[in-house]
């Protein structure tokens, strides 16, 4: 009790879907204002809180614990109820913080890119909040059955947004999006409750404790080809989210049907959900079995980052080289955790933040480009340097980052990855890093098309950035520089809390 | 055990039936001498306040009593077991009465006053059925359930297809009838008593006595009579013909009552009578090892059924048909094999069911009607026309398709963590996969809601009563769903569940 800071921050959406219930959809102007700044609250909060971060230690902070349900399963003795207990439990830590951190500002720079939003503005914001929610949540849930249920609750609003405001064959994306993920959560709720049902805790970080700890009684009935099935369970319950070959084909259809906003948010947070859990879930849980299995992450992660780097290669359509470069991307992650170094794990989570900005900050500008001319396949743009500078000049630079160019947050990540890798599978480290000279290819290719070259028709004349736009591209380009100028901004609250991780990983697997 | 004396018995405790029996009867005598005079309006509401008052006794009994109460050597058996089975049957025809009141205003149902002492005799079959422990009263309980619902499903008098469910649940009710009197006969004549408890033994020394084969053959054809009731595979097949006939309330308590009744049958026979029966090598029971196993069987093959043919249907009461089916398969995963959590998990899941299939069939009842259709295609557009009605559509939905934040989440989840205490991770993981399967119908009306437009975008007028009714539901839904521990606890106090199954196991008093 007494604490109820971090509550405040998940729920704190909920102010403003509110006072939107109360607004007539005909205000759309006023709607929209309590869209953009309903998000505010969340981003101080969050803020506030990455300043009082305490990261000299690795435990969690802000911890919330009610008692919730109590589901009676016998007698103990005579007369004691014997029950499983859910609770209420929130808690973070130096891997969660930035997450959320991250969560709130490209939660509140969509929400600014939602001004493009043109029909039914209520209720896309009233779902957008719900959505912010679930995203806060899944980072700040410190039990498993409450991540569980924060991570379904991104589900359903996803489901409507990509569903009703996406482009035109958005039913579909929201299908594939429904089925892919339903099973996904599925399967990743069939492990939670075998933990559930074995450990009796639900708590993430007792959990970790129990099955970390060498001679523990829960041994005896948690034999280790038990231990990596679950393992196993998990980790294709993330790759569907992350997502890893061959779970990834839903994600395309999302990032080319969903609107700009929505997929800022999606390729920005939710599919960092799928890293997240893998790190704390999957080998958190249970680091000798992860240690096994890291080889296949690694294989797995290189097959990520070339396929989709040479897909990306070929594509007509921007949006869909992105879609693939996130792909190729997350593949970084994989080879991060594959490593299973403190260097590397903090190579994977660098990834993931600062993938997060980099993705938000190119789909945003899809989103200006496509406002502008309607399209979005490479063979219709051209020449965009002339009528849009700016625009142009932050797509090169988000380009830049996304390839890893120094002083930039997507140098660091891969850096650190690759660095964590060679240190342990070199070879893979060196085939992986052929991934990063594909990215330049594809990623110049298309933004050269794009920007400079012959003019087609409908590309000139074009409007620059509206000031309503330029606040994402600055706040974006400015986190991606601090990350790559300052590291330890990120590094540092993380260290601890990977630290932990990682002994345990190596000191029992080698 | 000694016969008393008719007189000698304190009656009191049948008093619930008898206010049913008497307000049946009281209202078939009104209707007859009364009935021109008098607005059928009254007999509705009269009849509401029958199930009223016997909830009230029920719960007076549920006090009033520490153990079962035995009436003629348990041909009727008032115990926490039926008292709870009586609870939900009580409430489920309560909510059909009132949404059966202003839907049979149309006309289309002409003889109204036998419509609500019809449900008011159907009741009172699932009621003697849920608390009987004698095979003659479970008979004449269920038959006299079925009878009703025969007349209740061919009610619509004018209508070709009601005529036609009705003609078509008459035979194949008769057949499963049969069924279930074949392997009846073929547990008197191996036991030569009526009276369960007395059987459990004698069918147990029977077993041992080289009859192995005939007890399973008893089993067989019970377990193949009894899935009728519940419209679980092997016979399901009538379900989607006779639900679409069905007046809508009407298949409402056909989906609700008369399943709950037949699993409040299912369980006391199958579970009492093949209790202390040997698995044929003498080390286990045959009820917990194999019996259970085929009912198991039956649960896999209801929810794969249910869930794919569901994906077939336009029709929604055919479509809520086959999602019954698989609910009955959901229902049926507890019993495989029944453990301590086994009663909390089915009551719990039928309260849940009570309130999403009234809710959902209320507002199915609704569009149908005004759109005169019952095609899918009727929801396109809902939530241009009625907000609320959509909303509580999708909760509903949402409900049944088990997604967080809702009642059937947590009933699910429930059911799920029965499953893998004991390990049947087959039987979850074909849950899981049905389950998402499952997903995709019920999102199909969300999205005729959300996404399509409809015929007109006039504002639906929709009666105060059911308005009101189906927004109780929906709050129900999402409160529950939210602190499911409520009713959890409900159950933990007041049924006794964990430790004999609401003293279904414990002697009674005479």
């Amino acid at each position: 009790m007494g604490n109820i800071l971090l509550s405040s921050l998940v729920f704190s959406p909920l102010l403003a879907i509110l006072v939107m219930a109360f607004i007539p959809s005909r205000h759309a102007g006023v709607i929209k204002q309590v869209g953009i700044f309903g998000t505010l609250p969340a981003l101080i909060l969050a803020g506030w809180m990455f300043g009082m971060f305490n990261y000299e230690t690795a435990n969690l902070q802000f911890v919330e614990k009610h008692s919730w349900i109590s589901i009676p399963i016998g007698m103990a003795q005579a007369g004691t109820v014997f029950a499983f207990e859910i609770n209420y439990e929130l808690g973070i830590d130096g891997i969660s913080m930035p997450l959320i951190l991250l969560t709130a500002i490209i939660g509140t720079l969509a929400a600014i890119a939602s001004w493009q939003i043109k029909k039914r503005q209520k209720e896309y914001f009233i779902l957008f909040h719900l959505l912010l929610i679930g995203m806060l949540g899944v980072f700040a849930a410190d039990n498993l059955f409450l991540f569980f249920i924060f991570f379904e609750l991104t589900l359903v609003p996803m489901y409507f947004l990509i569903g009703i405001w996406g482009y035109g064959e958005r039913e579909q994306a929201a299908n594939k999006f429904l089925l892919y993920n339903g099973i996904g959560s599925g399967i990743m709720l069939l492990a939670f409750i075998v933990i559930f049902v074995i450990m009796r805790t639900l708590n993430i970080d007792e959990i970790t404790a129990i099955l970390t700890t060498p001679g523990h009684p829960i041994t005896e009935i948690l034999t280790p080809e038990m231990r990596f099935g679950i393992f196993l369970v998990l980790f294709i319950a993330f790759a569907i989210k992350l997502p890893v070959f061959p779970f990834h084909t839903w994600m395309l259809r999302v990032h080319v049907q969903a609107p700009p906003s929505i997929v800022m948010i999606h390729s920005g947070i939710l599919l960092k959900m799928g890293a997240y859990g893998l790190l704390r879930m999957g080998i958190g849980f249970f680091p000798e079995q992860a240690y096994d299995f890291s080889t296949w992450m690694a294989v797995l992660g290189i097959i990520n980052i070339l396929y989709g780097a040479v897909l990306a290669f070929v594509q007509k359509d921007l949006k869909m080289v992105l879609a693939y470069s996130s792909i190729s991307h997350m593949g970084i992650v994989l080879l991060g955790f594959a490593s299973m170094n403190t260097i590397g794990f903090q190579g994977a989570m660098f990834q993931v933040v600062s993938h997060g900005f980099i993705s938000a900050l190119l789909f945003f500008l899809i989103g200006v480009i496509w406002d502008r001319t309607q399209t979005s396949m490479l063979d219709d743009l051209g020449g965009l340097a002339k009528s849009m500078p700016f625009v142009s000049g932050v797509l090169l630079a988000g380009g830049m980052a996304s390839l890893g160019l120094p002083g930039m947050s997507g140098f660091i990540s891969e850096f650190f990855a690759f660095l964590g890798l060679f240190g342990r599978l070199p070879v893979m480290a060196a085939v992986g890093a052929i991934g990063i000279v594909l990215t330049a290819v594809y990623l110049l290719r298309a933004i050269l098309k794009t920007t400079f070259g012959p003019t087609p028709g409908k590309c000139t004349g074009l409007a620059d950035a509206q000031p309503m736009e330029v606040i994402p591209m600055v706040v974006l380009m400015g986190c991606i520089i601090l990350i790559g100028v300052y590291p330890a901004v990120l590094g540092n609250p993380m260290q601890q809390a990977l630290k932990t991780i990682v002994p345990i990983v190596t000191g029992i697997g080698g | 055990m000694e016969v008393k004396d008719i007189f000698s018995y304190d009656w009191s405790y049948l008093l619930p039936e008898f206010i049913i029996l008497g307000f049946a009867t009281f209202l078939s005598l009104l209707d007859l001498f009364a009935g021109k005079r008098l607005g059928k309006q009254v007999i509705g509401w009269l009849s509401f306040l029958g199930t009223v008052i016997a909830a009230i006794f029920v719960i007076i009994n549920m006090n009033a009593l520490d153990k079962p109460y035995s009436y003629m050597i348990d041909m009727i058996r008032i115990d926490d077991y039926g008292n709870a089975f009586k609870l939900i049957f009580l409430a489920g025809t309560a909510f059909a009465i009132l949404i059966s009141l202003s839907y049979l205003k149309s006309g289309e149902v002409q003889h109204r006053g036998e419509y609500y002492y019809l449900l008011l005799t159907g009741l009172l079959g699932a009621m003697v059925m849920a608390s009987s422990a004698d095979l003659i009263t479970l008979f004449v309980g269920l038959e006299l359930l079925s009878l009703s619902s025969y007349v209740l499903v061919g009610l619509r008098k004018k209508s070709q297809l009601s005529n036609e469910s009705a003609f078509k649940y008459v035979v194949s009710g008769s057949i499963a009838t049969a069924v279930l009197l074949f392997g009846m006969s073929y547990v008197y004549g191996l036991t030569g008593t009526t009276h369960i408890y007395e059987i459990s033994f004698r069918l147990a020394e029977a077993g041992m006595a080289g009859y192995q084969f005939l007890v399973y053959t008893a089993f067989a054809f019970l377990a193949v009579g009894l899935a009728f009731k519940i419209s679980a595979a092997p016979n399901h097949m009538w379900a989607p013909d006779v639900y679409q006939g069905a007046p809508t309330p009407v298949t409402a308590f056909l989906a609700v009552v008369s399943k709950a009744a037949g699993f409040a049958l299912i369980f006391r026979v199958m579970m009492i009578s093949f209790f202390n029966v040997s698995d044929g090598t003498g080390s286990g029971r045959f009820f917990f090892e194999e019996g259970s196993l085929y009912l198991g069987l039956m649960a896999a093959a209801s929810m794969i059924i249910g869930n794919t043919m569901a994906l077939r249907q336009t029709n929604v009461k055919r479509m809520m048909a086959y999602s019954g089916i698989a609910q009955a398969g959901y229902l049926l995963v507890p019993f495989v094999p029944p453990t301590s959590l086994f009663f909390g998990e089915v009551i719990f899941y039928l309260f849940g069911y009570l309130l999403v299939s009234f809710g959902a069939f209320a507002v199915i009842m609704v569009v149908s009607r005004e759109q005169e259709t019952e095609d899918l295609k009727g929801f396109a557009g809902l939530y241009h026309r009625s907000p609320v009605m959509a909303i509580a559509m999708s909760i509903f939905l949402l409900s049944l398709a088990g997604i967080p934040i809702t009642v059937g989440f947590f009933g699910k989840f429930y059911l799920f963590m029965g499953t893998l205490v004991v390990e049947n991770y087959w039987l979850a993981a074909i849950m899981i996969i049905t389950s998402v399967i499952s997903y995709y119908y019920y999102f199909g009306i969300i999205r005729q809601m959300y996404m399509r437009s409809g015929t007109t975008e006039a504002p639906m007028v929709v009666p105060k009563g059911i308005w009101t009714f189906i927004l109780i539901m929906a709050i129900a839904t999402v409160f529950f769903g939210a602190f499911p521990g409520l009713v959890t606890d409900y159950i933990q106090i007041h049924f006794n569940p964990s430790f004999d199954f609401g003293n279904m196991l414990s002697p009674s008093s005479q």
